[in-house]
């Protein structure tokens, strides 16, 4: 004899609010299996194992960075505004902790890179959205692809074996001016191409977004195909294609192999893209490479220059985000 | 024969210039298509060049050597092809199920928004910030299991100073399923790292597979009384396979070329030996590269290296072939 059990309705409902309360994640639900419920969880548990991923960033760098910071031979403000860095200087002191050198060399590539990839990989979203024929397009675009998959040691590889010979030819023989070996001029050059794809792919996806009514009133009123392209089709994809822009250069920025294969690791404060420079990711790889044991300066330097490297890629991806989202002209 | 157009004093009609310019323009773009296509074909044809004549059976039968033409990249090649092995084996269930989780169970609310958002960023995280991640997580495990670690104190663990060192036990006593804690520089280090690395990619293609199933396969099976989860696994899941597989095979062949992590965790450049187990140490192909690259001489930085590089451009070639097959040859239409 089965027991019937008398509840109230409204015990139900109290008991439904507080599971609701307990669970708003999931739709638990009585009456079904509990295997259903414990998937529920272990694919939710999934989705929240990224956050994780995000906090064990976050802790990883940030606590290390504090115990860098509170060493006596360094301090914070002259790590940020210090133009000498001498890590592996006998004497380690403040003066010999700023970090600006290493921002000054990416920042040196990334504008380079940012210089070639970003007028090439419009001018390839503008070609494969408006003028290229469905034929043409379905051959170019994977092939540009192609040049996003290669990986970056390669990419290195080809700096130092055709870039810098190249460049030694062109500027040193030919115009007399002095290419060292390893120059951020050639790391930039192979950077740029490798972010091409990025910025051609995105913006490309921007400018097919905007509906071909606007295209055929511009041409209505006597616009020709390149009006139409620049004039109409771009500045509706504005928001796209600034933020394929920076997540180019965030990109560029990130770059690790090739910028050291092809740059070199000299920290220096200097303007011209024919010497030797080191980047935040370089002077990383560099130190981790010589094993530094994980207490010593040079083992939490690294935690400070990638919270440094860390910061400045998140805020550029969260302003991309921002701009894709708030400025974009949406159509219908 | 135009019709005149009654136009005001600012418009110039002048059509015949800006038919010119938007020739011009046409071919201007056409070119800036073309460099990348150019460099990339100039790549290829320089590293064919440097390294076609170095493609000997050396390069897949012995270790790097001090001499040039005896050197190979055994260890390297065996280093990859474990390290993605276990990459997939790891990603494949926490990517997927995350895929699952955020297009069929997630409601829409404040921490479903925030863990796309999170997924997003993730993916434009600099790889060599989850190489900072996994040395000091998987590598490291943040020294707890050194010698004077208050963990180690209050339990007591038996453990082994050096390079190997950390604590070494057998699971539930069973030899041959031995642990090492910390992970150090073993294959599961790696592998690990190269998860984390790698499933934003593996999440963001699963979604776009599942999502790619359309609504009305769910809504019959809903209709026959089907439960969520038996919905998406009979139903939605083994249409979508072909394409989660493709995503897949796509980010481990990012993982393949990915150099700066594993050189972070203090992966090494030599290794004379293959790993017997997953908690050996390791190295992969883009390492030999590197570390040819690095090397004065000129046949190892120039030959030696593009050698190791057209191996390294066979195995992506070869993965993302797989791929494309995987999907021209399962994928459905609706």
């Amino acid at each position: 004899m089965q027991e019937v059990k008398r509840v109230s309705v409204r015990e139900i409902i109290a008991e439904r609010k507080s599971k609701k309360k307990l669970f708003g994640l999931f739709k638990l639900s009585r009456g079904k299996s509990v295997w259903e419920n414990v998937i529920a969880v272990g694919l939710f548990a999934c989705s929240v194992f990224t956050i994780l991923v995000t906090l064990g960033i976050i802790i990883t760098l940030f606590s290390e960075t504090i115990n860098f910071f509170s060493r006596p031979e360094v301090n914070l403000w002259d790590f940020l505004t210090g133009t000498n860095w001498r890590p592996l200087s006998s004497n380690p002191s403040p003066e010999n902790f700023g970090v600006r050198p290493l921002i000054r060399g990416t920042l040196m590539i990334a504008f380079i890179s940012g210089a070639v990839a970003l007028p090439i990989g419009l001018g390839s979203a503008i070609y494969l959205s408006e003028y290229a024929s469905e034929e043409v397009r379905k051959v170019l675009k994977p092939a540009l692809e192609v040049l996003a998959g290669i990986p970056t040691v390669v990419y290195g590889y080809f700096a130092i074996s055709f870039i810098t010979p190249l460049l030694q030819r062109v500027l040193e023989d030919g115009l007399g001016i002095d290419v060292s070996f390893f120059n951020a001029l050639s790391a930039s050059v192979v950077v740029g191409v490798m972010i091409i794809p990025m910025v051609a792919s995105i913006s490309e996806d921007a400018m097919r977004a905007v509906p071909s009514s606007l295209r055929e009133g511009a041409y209505a009123l006597g616009a020709t195909k390149f009006e139409v392209a620049t004039k109409v089709v771009v500045p509706a994809a504005l928001s796209g294609i600034i933020a394929a822009f920076i997540l180019a250069i965030s990109r560029a920025i990130g770059e690790t192999m090739a910028v050291m294969i092809a740059a070199g690791a000299t920290p220096r404060m200097t303007l011209n893209p024919l010497e030797s420079v080191q980047t935040m990711t370089s002077f990383i790889v560099q130190v981790s490479f010589g094993d530094a044991p994980s207490g010593s300066i040079n083992g939490q330097a690294i935690y400070a220059v990638g919270a440094t490297l860390f910061v400045i890629t998140f805020l550029m991806n969260i302003i991309s985000d921002i701009v894709l989202r708030r400025f974009r002209e949406v159509y219908e | 024969m135009t019709a005149s157009v009654e136009t005001n004093g600012d418009f110039k009609e002048n059509l015949g210039f800006r038919q010119k310019l938007g020739r011009f323009f046409n071919v201007l773009l056409l070119i800036c298509t073309l460099v990348g296509l150019v460099v990339l074909t100039v790549l290829l044809v320089d590293v064919a060049l440097e390294g076609g004549s170095w493609i000997r059976l050396q390069l897949f039968t012995n270790y790097h050597s001090r001499f040039p033409e005896k050197a190979g990249m055994k260890s390297g090649i065996v280093g990859s092809l474990i390290l993605i092995g276990l990459t997939g084996l790891f990603s494949f269930p926490i990517g997927v199920g995350a895929a699952i989780y955020l297009e069929e169970y997630a409601p829409k609310n404040w921490l479903t928004n925030f863990i796309n958002i999170n997924i997003n960023n993730l993916s434009g995280v600099p790889s060599i910030v989850y190489g900072m991640l996994g040395l000091t997580v998987f590598g490291r495990m943040f020294g707890l299991f050194e010698p004077d670690s208050w963990l180690v104190k209050v339990f007591n663990i038996p453990v082994t100073t050096g390079m190997q060192g950390g604590w070494q036990f057998d699971l539930f006593g069973i030899p041959g399923l031995a642990i090492q804690l910390p992970f150090g520089r073993s294959l599961v280090a790696g592998a690990m790292t190269m998860t984390l690395l790698i499933l934003p990619v593996v999440i963001i293609a699963s979604r776009e597979a599942i999502r790619a199933v359309p609504p009305s396969i769910r809504e019959a099976a809903y209709g026959l009384g089907a439960t969520r989860w038996q919905t998406v696994s009979t139903q939605v899941l083994p249409v979508a396979v072909p394409g989660i597989l493709t995503g897949m095979i796509l980010a481990l062949s990012r993982a393949v070329g990915e150099t700066a992590p594993l050189l972070i965790m203090g992966a090494f450049t030599y290794v004379p030996f293959l790993p017997e187990s997953v908690w050996d140490q390791f190295t992969t192909m883009p390492i030999q590269i590197y570390n040819w690259i690095t090397l004065p001489q000129e046949d190892y930085r120039i030959h030696l290296a593009a050698a190791g590089i057209i191996v390294l451009l066979a195995v992506l070639l070869s993965l993302n072939t797989i791929a494309v097959y995987l999907r021209n040859k399962f994928q459905v239409k609706w």
